[in-house]
């Protein structure tokens, strides 16, 4: 626990928060592109190079992006005038709060599991991609399947509809 | 002590002198000074290149259209650039009114920055890389997944419809023709079998005879450059896919609403983006630093490489110098039916190549694949767009 660690997280978590806080969804959408980059770099701290900038590469390039498309092909970006709760908002934080505990119990547990003192395993890109391909390669295989089924419905959804003679 | 030949010295010249200006520092401080000295010497040598390519560009344009180009300031007009920074610094710094000021005023910045970090991983010359990354293939195409973003940034910030057309333009096209980018550079990391970008540098810095090992000179090679080089275009928003600029029909796109020194940002960044895709398409199928000949091996590494740099560069600025611009439509179609499904085919080749064992026969294979799925895709696609004398609509 550095001073590094304190303010990457200190970012990451000042991003979420204006994700949720701030009134205009374009600037949500570039919020959250800050929360992706903290995270990204707090991989990067942990020596796991390949997460960090795929994790730029994938989230801060292509999911903000996609996000923001999505803003501005649908509602506008304008702010909305009553206000950005909704009504269920006791629901959503129960929600929220209920996933928040499942994760924590869950980082806790798996840390008490782990042997006190154990070194900090050392995986290169080299080996990331050996386990891809070697012992993980069938669930590789069905994300593949699953993205080009994806892209193909995608494709589909966007066909210009033939005109049928009736 | 042996004598350390003088090509050696030269070709070496710059990391002596940082190891000599960093050792007048104690120990503890030096690899932090080392790195200081690396990132200054990037932040002054590529805008540098920078200011000497805008009158290079307008001087060989002005060529090409059969006019003179910048010839006042200084001899031949080559102070223009300083004209122009002190212009742009003192211009007045207009923001209108409706714009999101954060926003807007970030977009240049974050630009620039993330044009900026695209060089750390760059071998520039023999041990000259500001950081020997891993995953350096992998850091770069992050950081220019992030100026997609700025951007947007810009255009959305503005307020004003040609920036907001020029923003969606230019995102759809960079994401477009990333796919191809990726997958061409792939080929290469496939064959290389790292991501380093000095270990692929290395890989290549071999000889048969007086012939080097690049890339370039085997067919997937061949295919991928002319792929990474095209989507390379696009991706720098250059002639002939700068239709996100397109100065006729958007007033600059993305940028319309920024002046001053803003302005000379974007600019900044538009350029360095040319650099560092260039220096990294050297890198990856040019050899890098390496000499194009082994007997050509006296000369520094470092000249090869800004060699090839400003050679790309000149047929960047030749082409915008010779071809129209593109159509919203025909970029799309160019990038989806032609260049992305010869990418893939190549990646088929490549591992075809990886896996024939040497020896003529594998030439002859993947030659073949790939000129008849070229001819093959290249004849269908021209046929079936029917090209004959133009017709006019509305006019005669």
């Amino acid at each position: 626990m550095s001073i590094v660690f304190y303010g990457i997280a200190a970012l990451t978590v000042a991003g979420a928060l204006a994700t949720v806080l701030l009134k205009n969804t374009v600037h949500c959408a570039l919020a959250v592109a800050v929360a992706f980059a903290g995270l990204a770099l707090l991989f990067l701290s942990l020596d796991a190079q390949f997460v960090g900038f795929a994790q730029i590469l994938v989230y801060v390039g292509a999911v903000a992006i996609l996000v923001v498309f999505a803003i501005l092909l649908t509602r506008g970006s304008e702010t909305p005038e009553g206000g950005v709760f909704s009504r269920s908002w006791l629901a959503g934080l129960a929600v929220g709060a209920g996933v928040f505990a499942v994760l924590g119990w869950a980082v806790i547990e798996s840390a008490r599991a782990l042997p006190l003192g154990t070194a900090a395993p050392v995986a290169t890109v080299h080996d990331i991609g050996v386990a891809l391909v070697g012992r993980y390669v069938l669930p590789l295989e069905i994300v593949a399947l699953l993205l080009t089924a994806a892209t193909i419905g995608a494709v589909i959804v966007a066909l210009h509809e033939k005109e049928r003679p009736r | 002590m042996a004598q350390t030949p003088i090509s050696v010295t030269l070709d070496q010249i710059f990391v002596l002198l940082r190891d000599w200006l960093v050792h007048f520092l104690p120990a503890a401080l030096r690899p932090f000074a080392g790195v200081v000295l690396g990132v200054v010497a990037i932040a002054a040598v590529f805008p540098g290149l920078f200011a000497l390519t805008t009158v290079f560009e307008r001087k060989g344009l002005g060529r090409m259209q059969n006019r003179l180009g910048p010839n006042r300031v200084g001899p031949f007009g080559f102070f223009q650039p300083i004209a122009d920074g002190i212009k742009s610094l003192t211009k007045e710094d207009i923001v209108p009114t409706n714009a999101d000021a954060v926003v807007h005023f970030l977009a240049p910045l974050v630009l620039v920055v993330a044009v900026f970090m695209g060089f750390a991983v760059l071998p520039v010359g023999r041990n000259m890389v500001l950081v020997d990354m891993d995953a350096g293939l992998l850091f770069f195409f992050a950081m220019g997944a992030s100026t997609e973003l700025s951007i947007f940034m810009a255009g959305w910030s503005s307020r004003n419809k040609y920036s907001i057309l020029g923003a969606m333009r230019a995102i759809a096209q960079m994401i477009s023709y990333e796919v191809p980018l990726l997958l061409s550079s792939v080929t290469v990391v496939m064959i290389a079998g790292s991501l380093s970008l000095t270990k692929i540098v290395e890989a290549q810095n071999q000889y048969t005879g007086i012939f080097p090992h690049w890339y370039v000179f085997t067919p997937w090679g061949l295919a991928s450059f002319l792929m990474f080089a095209i989507a390379a275009t696009a991706e720098t928003n250059r002639s002939p896919f700068d239709l996100p600029e397109g100065e006729s029909e958007l007033v600059s796109g993305y940028f319309t609403e920024y002046s001053g020194f803003k302005f000379a940002l974007f600019f900044l960044g538009e350029y360095l983006g040319m650099f560092s895709i260039s220096g990294l398409g050297a890198t990856l199928f040019l050899g890098g630093w390496s000499a194009p000949l082994s007997f050509l091996g006296f000369v520094p590494s470092w000249i090869w490489f800004f060699a090839k740099v400003m050679t790309a560069i000149f047929i960047f600025i030749w082409m915008r110098g010779t071809l129209p611009r593109l159509r919203q439509d025909q970029l799309m179609n160019f990038a989806w039916k032609f260049v992305l499904p010869f990418s893939l085919l190549n990646l088929m080749v490549t591992a075809l190549w990886r896996f024939m064992d040497g020896g003529w026969l594998r030439w002859v294979v993947c030659s073949a694949i790939l000129l008849g799925a070229y001819l093959l895709m290249a004849r269908t696609g021209m046929h079936r767009k029917h090209f004959g004398p133009r017709s006019y609509r509305y006019a005669e």
